[in-house]
């Protein structure tokens, strides 16, 4: 059924189609609405056999969903930037055991300074966490990864987490296909556990385990990566032929037969990408885009699939790995190995920044004509960096950073990015 | 191996057992022989080891009382260490281990999962929770999670086996460890020898704070009395909160075979009081029989060694039994003015 309605809200019908039976939730922007909208069907019996807890933490959220997999249930939970990484113990426990949690990460930048807005700082920090992580691109994308997410996670005995731009794709009303129950019932069959705390059969879940099996518990882990590998294409291959649209799968390539330059994202700024690549393809420019959906596992075959014919790539990306510059650039050049490629790494959009059309022009432009920079960092206010380099080099009580930027920057809503 | 096997009967006496001249209905449950024998033999815990015996008890009881329908949600620490040597386990019980901090958590999911099941009708049995940890992770590290199933009056019975340190690490202090007990961050040294005073918190009472349907104290010197308690426990719903002191001999050290002892002198000088609390209020003690001076029970243990030199610490020892005689007081110990 078409309708229009916020992201967040979106995702929370998504996964009460899902039949989730425990869902813990915390606060903490901008993934609120989601645990909001979800919470509401459960007090109001919309949602059925679900169990909804308030818990004091998101170590705790990350904790109760742990004991509530670790017992069959099929679990939910949402978060995002410091949430994110105050669970993280229990985020590479989950993972660990092998407990088929999903999780939205409302993405969001993580402090300090404390910054509220998107980047993809926080799902990434966990890029080795042994979460399978899929970025949605628009909020149809985001309701429809939750379906598969289940199923994936469940097939596969993995968790999921589904990443979605916060506040650009969570707070934004959109146009969205939400699926009916009986589609979703026909696509996601019944949590089936490998494992399960049962008095019939009771099993010690969790044992200590020493140098001598560790190193094959891990390989398992990462033996369970790819089998979702294979999986993620043939579900996103089920998916539409219950549903009856595209969404999922590894990577998405737009315009990358002929192109010579391709730029590489993940998540919503997908679209400004190839609107942008649309304008320079008008003026004879051959660029294309290529789409990350699946991070965890990353696609290395597929990605270099998708550059086999171009001269360069450039990788634009909502995160900082500081001290060298890119996640997902450092990624994507593995897989390009061998392959004689120039490759740029853009850092984009940190904290919330907008990523422009007219900034994205010029810089695949330049990058086009391979006068880019081997790191850029988009839109960045040198004036201001600069000015603070030089207060530091003359004095040393400098004082807070982020209030000297704040002060530098003056009034943000006269500030014309 | 069958968790229902039955097991051989060999100890022998009426304090720790269980008096087999009683009424089949009166009897311990360790001396029943179809005990489920929930933690079985072959761990690795010391020699003596207060939390192997208080834990082996508490879930023989819990198991005993929930007619084999129990799940159960372990800290990280020596319980979860000694009992799961790779490839082998000692539980046979559906047991979980997850983090340190996080059991009073695990424990809520569970039981969350239950309620869900049973409600579609998936799990016929009325499935039980009960989640444990030393005094490290519940008083320190689990606090937060322990506090908030607590507040959330989750229906689950949480354990704590008290030994007064972070033993599994190299006994280090934690928020349960004693005043002037020597442990490797309290060495007696400086001034002021061993753990400070006026530190340290006693979470039975934080959990009365909450208003939580049961609070109880133990020790391993009452075996009856814990079995009695885990029992009733596990016949209420909600959080429910039982806090064991479980001597360690290499933490304290004290003589393997003084475990009892040791755990009864704490009990008998009114250093650590035993209780029963529902909704926040006090309903019993277990009566202090003949009040014993704190010196008796600090003397044999090796972590308050600093206290008895050449010189006795007579000062901090007052300050002890300072301590002890409050508790006697608060908690109406002695048996005169027992409840």
């Amino acid at each position: 059924m078409l309708k229009q309605c916020e992201g967040s809200h979106a995702v929370a019908e998504a996964v009460a189609l899902c039949r989730p039976e425990v869902i813990c939730a915390y606060p903490i922007s901008p993934q609120t609405h989601i645990v909001e909208g979800i919470g509401e069907m459960v007090k109001d019996g919309s949602l059925k056999d679900c169990e909804f807890i308030n818990v004091e933490s998101e170590f705790a959220a990350m904790s109760v969903a742990i004991g509530s997999s670790a017992a069959g249930a099929r679990t939910y939970t949402a978060t995002a930037s410091q949430g994110l990484l105050y669970m993280v113990e229990a985020v590479y426990n989950a993972s660990g055991l092998g407990l088929p949690i999903v999780m939205t990460v409302a993405n969001r930048a993580i402090g300090a300074p404390i910054n509220i807005w998107n980047d993809h700082s926080d799902s990434l920090s966990q890029r080795d966490c042994g979460w399978i992580q899929l970025f949605a691109e628009t909020n149809q994308e985001a309701l429809d990864l939750h379906i598969q997410a289940f199923k994936l996670a469940e097939e596969v005995s993995l968790p999921v987490m589904v990443c979605m731009d916060g506040f650009i794709l969570t707070h934004a009303y959109e146009r969205v296909d939400m699926p009916t129950q009986e589609q979703v019932d026909a696509y996601l069959p019944p949590y089936e556990p490998r494992q399960v705390l049962d008095t019939a059969e009771p099993v010690s879940i969790g044992a200590m385990v020493g140098p001598e099996a560790f190193m094959e518990v891990r390989y398992l882990a990462h033996a369970r990566q790819m089998q979702a590998l294979e999986r993620i294409p043939q579900l996103a291959a089920e998916f539409k032929s219950v549903f009856g649209r595209e969404a999922g799968g590894l990577v998405r390539p737009y315009c990358c037969e002929d192109a010579e330059t391709i730029v590489i994202a993940m998540g919503s700024v997908l679209g400004t990408l190839k609107d942008t690549v649309d304008q320079l393809r008008d003026a004879g420019q051959k660029i294309g885009v290529l789409g990350i959906t699946s991070f965890r596992p990353f696609p290395l075959v597929a990605v270099a699939a998708a550059l086999k014919n171009c001269k360069r790539f450039v990788v634009l990306e909502k995160s900082l790995a500081v001290g060298i510059g890119g996640i997902v650039a450092t990624n994507v050049r593995m897989a390009v190995t061998g392959m004689g490629l120039k490759g740029y790494t853009v850092i984009a959009g940190l904290g919330g920044r907008a990523i422009t059309v007219k900034s994205l022009g010029g810089m695949l432009e330049k990058a086009h004509a391979d006068a880019l920079e081997l790191v850029t960092f988009l839109d960045l206010d040198w004036k201001a960096v600069n000015k603070q380099l030089e207060l530091e080099k003359t004095k040393r009580r400098s004082g807070p950073v982020a209030e000297a930027l704040l002060r530098h920057a003056g009034i943000v809503g006269a500030r014309n990015y | 191996m069958s968790a229902q096997q039955t097991v051989k009967f060999y100890q022998t006496g009426t304090f720790t057992v269980g008096n087999r001249l009683l009424a089949p209905e009166e009897r311990s449950v360790q001396a029943n022989m179809q005990r489920t024998n929930s933690i079985n033999s072959g761990h690795r815990a010391c020699q003596g080891c207060g939390e192997a015996l208080g834990a082996r008890y508490a879930i023989d009881a819990a198991m005993n009382a929930t007619n084999r329908q129990l799940i159960a949600a372990n800290a990280t620490g020596c319980l979860e260490v000694f009992s799961t040597p790779y490839p082998e386990t000692s539980w046979q019980i559906p047991w979980i281990h997850s983090l340190f901090g996080n059991t009073a958590a695990v424990g809520t999911g569970i039981a969350a999962a239950i309620k869900v099941k049973r409600q579609k009708g998936e799990l016929k049995e009325d499935v039980r929770v009960v989640a444990q940890g030393g005094d490290g992770g519940t008083t320190d590290i689990g606090f937060g999670c322990l506090s908030g199933m607590f507040e959330r009056n989750d229906d689950v019975l949480y354990i704590c086996y008290d030994n007064g340190g972070y033993m599994n690490t190299g006994v280090q202090r934690s928020s349960a460890t004693p005043p002037a007990a020597r442990t490797a961050t309290t060495m007696p040294v400086g001034p002021e020898p061993g753990n400070p005073f006026g530190q340290g918190k006693f979470v039975p009472a934080i959990a009365m704070a909450h208003e939580i349907p049961y609070v109880a104290t133990a020790t391993v010197a009452d075996l009856r009395d814990l079995e009695a308690k885990v029992t009733k426990a596990m016949g209420m719903r909600g959080a429910r909160y039982i806090h064991i002191l479980v001597p360690c001999p290499l933490g304290w050290g004290t003589a393997s075979h003084d475990t009892i002892r040791m755990a009864r002198l704490a009990k008998e000088t009114g250093i650590f009081p035993v209780f029963e609390a529902e909704y926040g209020e006090i309903k019993s003690a277990l009566a202090i029989r003949r009040q014993l001076p704190v010196e008796e029970y600090l003397r044999p243990q090796k972590r308050y060694a600093h206290l008895f030199g050449k010189q006795p610490a007579v000062a901090t020892i007052a300050r002890i039994q300072a301590i002890a005689d409050k508790n006697i007081r608060k908690y109406g110990l002695l048996a005169a003015q027992g409840q």
